[in-house]
């Protein structure tokens, strides 16, 4: 097991600074999930750690020790790849045992760590399989199992989830977060799913172009995002940005989640007409489209209809928003 | 794999008879060789386009051949410098191309430049040099020398080719591999290269007949006896007063038989390789 810590590490292609700074401590046995918009650079800072690409400026540690120009597989770390990545001329079995093999284990233990993997992820059935006899879902299965035989400091997931469907990435997540538990494991976990990542994530990183938006537990960008980019990144539907000035607030914009504005027929302090009403059975988000701050969300609890272009009244509850100043920063009361 | 839908009976009635009709033109310089072979010489002059019939069949051209000259010996040494020429040329070539698409250095575009430069200006222009370091070097009338002009010859095309296709290889696949510990070695031989074989095939395919058809660098490089390749070899038949058609033909149908089999072989990996790829 592992601590990873990152100290203002940058990373150019060229004249192109894709990560510009990052800082980072990870604690031994966290599950630290970076999410953030597509080309942001969460992928090539995982594969910084991983050593598949050079840090140019900047210091990686993993337990302590400088891995800067620490090639991949002495680095102690195991990496699930979006696309599986399994070596198709190989088995199951030998896929999984591949790592060890090259690290001069003995055979008996190689066979040793392969069946306890493959015991916990039920992967028996497979184990002479190769990767093209194998459905996705197996697949990553079989690619999580070749992580885990390297009892590895760090884990590393770049976007393992994403080419599942929908039934079998909820199945696939709640086995990741077993294994967590039962590993007790450090993890990076890269994602642009936020309820994966506020699920599985005991701290999460957003990044936004290169640079590192807000680090926190879920729970705490959730309540108490610090500037606009993450308050519209974590929560679904996104949070409302209104005019400040338009309602008497300091700043320039004040956010509110949907789920904290309150509709009315009869009266409130935003006026608008509806124009499209999704119902979900469990909820119904309703799309308001105001004069002054544009189209706005609300979010209801339960089965409720309003009929299009209907004029309703909006209410931010009161305690429930946040301030941000003209660059986007939190404002705190 | 037939599929109903797409597909209407004239219009596969037409594709067959385009591929067909495609077929019998290439083939039928090949078959009037194999044919007139195996007639005799004023059969051959006689009626060129007719079937060897008990009259005219007369194997007196292969008995030439195998007499006359050295043939199996001809025929060992242009198998020697095809194969080996074949070999070198998909090694370095896919080594080189593995380097070009995977590795980000200094002067990468450069050096793609530069090997593709290759394709478009033909070996022979340099043949005086050629020549000249040959005789400096000794090479001289060995097998070795064509061999070297050979892998050169090939080497652009392929550099070309393979280099596309490596493109496209998953890197996740072979990050992967980094990570367990394989060497670049391994990962280029053991995940790379299996996942371009049909690329490579198309390389061999391309690169081989004009190696096993070349006249000018035997001519040149290595015209001794003990050295000559088939072409080279046959050419003792055509002589500038007399030709002994019968030989000639004779030599060049058995010249037919090595090609055709190092085809089989290559396009045997073209085919798996596509279809595993569409089925995939
Ligand atoms: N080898 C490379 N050369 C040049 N630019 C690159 C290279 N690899 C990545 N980039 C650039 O770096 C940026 C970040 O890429 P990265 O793959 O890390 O994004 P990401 O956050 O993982 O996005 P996604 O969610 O789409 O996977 C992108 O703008 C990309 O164009
Ligand atoms: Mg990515």
């Amino acid at each position: 097991m592992g601590a990873l810590s990152l100290s203002n590490v940058c990373k150019s292609f060229g004249t192109v600074d894709v990560i510009q700074g990052v800082d980072l401590e990870v604690a031994d046995g966290e599950f630290c999930v970076f999410v953030g918009p597509s080309g942001c650079g969460k992928s090539t800072l995982l594969r910084m750690i991983a050593g598949l690409e050079d840090v140019t400026s900047g210091e990686v540690r993993i337990d302590g020790a400088r891995v800067n120009l620490t090639p991949p597989s002495k680095r102690e770390i195991a990496m699930v790849f979006q696309s599986y990545a399994l070596y198709p001329h190989l088995t199951v079995r030998d896929n999984m045992g591949l790592a060890l093999k090259q690290a001069g284990t003995a055979k008996a233990e190689v066979a040793g760590a392969v069946q306890r993997a493959s015991a916990m992820l039920s992967l028996d059935a497979l184990l002479e399989r190769r990767p093209a006899e194998l459905s996705g879902g197996q697949r990553q299965r079989v690619a999580i199992g070749r992580a885990i035989v390297r009892r590895p400091k760090l884990f590393l997931f770049d976007e393992p989830l994403s080419n599942l469907d929908a039934a079998l990435r909820v199945q696939t997540r709640i086995e990741i977060a077993r294994l967590h538990r039962e590993l007790s494991a450090t993890m990076i976990y890269v994602t642009h799913d936020q309820v994966e990542a506020m699920t599985l994530a005991d701290r999460i990183v957003v990044l936004n172009a290169g640079k590192v938006a807000q680090i926190g537990a879920p729970m705490e960008l959730y309540n108490d995002p610090a500037n606009t980019f993450v308050a519209g990144f974590i929560g679904s539907p996104q949070m409302n940005f209104l005019r400040a000035a338009d309602l008497g607030e300091p700043g320039e914009t004040l956010g509110i989640r949907p789920e904290h504005l309150t509709i009315s027929r009869e009266s409130g302090r935003i006026a608008g007409s509806v124009s499209h009403v999704e119902r979900l059975g469990g909820e119904t988000n309703v799309y308001v489209t105001t004069d002054a701050h544009g189209l706005l969300t609300v979010r209801l609890f339960g089965e409720h209809s309003f009929a299009f272009a209907e004029t309703v009244h909006l209410t931010p509850e009161p305690g429930r928003s946040f301030l941000f100043d003209r660059a986007g920063a939190r404002i705190r009361r | 794999m037939a599929n109903r839908a797409r597909t209407s009976l004239p219009r596969t009635l037409a594709a067959h008879a385009i591929l067909l009709a495609y077929t019998a033109i290439a083939l039928f310089p090949v078959f009037v060789i194999v044919i007139n072979a195996m007639k005799s010489r004023r059969a051959i002059f006689a009626h060129p386009l007719q079937l060897p019939g008990p009259k005219s069949f007369d194997l007196i051209g292969f008995q030439t051949v195998l007499s006359q000259g050295n043939f199996p010996l001809y025929f060992w040494n242009s198998l020697i410098v095809t194969v080996v020429s074949l070999a070198f040329i998909l090694l370095f070539g896919a080594m080189a191309a593995f380097a070009l698409s995977e590795y980000r250095f200094k002067g990468n575009l450069l050096m793609g430049l530069y090997l593709a430069l290759g394709i478009m200006i033909p070996i022979r222009l340099g043949t005086v040099a050629i020549l000249q370091l040959m005789v400096a070097t000794g090479l001289v009338n060995t097998l070795f020398a064509l061999i070297l002009v050979y892998t050169a010859q090939g080497i652009p095309l392929a550099v070309f080719i393979l280099s596309e296709f490596m493109k496209t290889v998953s890197a996740d696949l072979k990050n992967a591999g980094r990570i367990d510990g394989l060497s670049e070695y391994r990962i280029f031989f053991r995940l790379v290269v299996p996942l371009v074989r049909p690329a490579m095939a198309t390389v061999a395919v391309f690169s081989m007949i004009p190696i096993w058809n070349d006249l000018w660098f035997p001519l040149i490089l290595a015209p001794a006896e003990r050295v000559k390749t088939v072409t080279l070899g046959a050419q003792v038949f055509l002589g500038q007063f007399v030709t002994d058609w019968n030989a000639v033909l004779a030599s060049l149908s058995l010249a037919i038989v090595p090609v055709l089999v190092l085809y089989l072989v290559f396009s045997r990996q073209l085919i798996r390789g596509i279809t595993s790829g569409a089925v995939k």
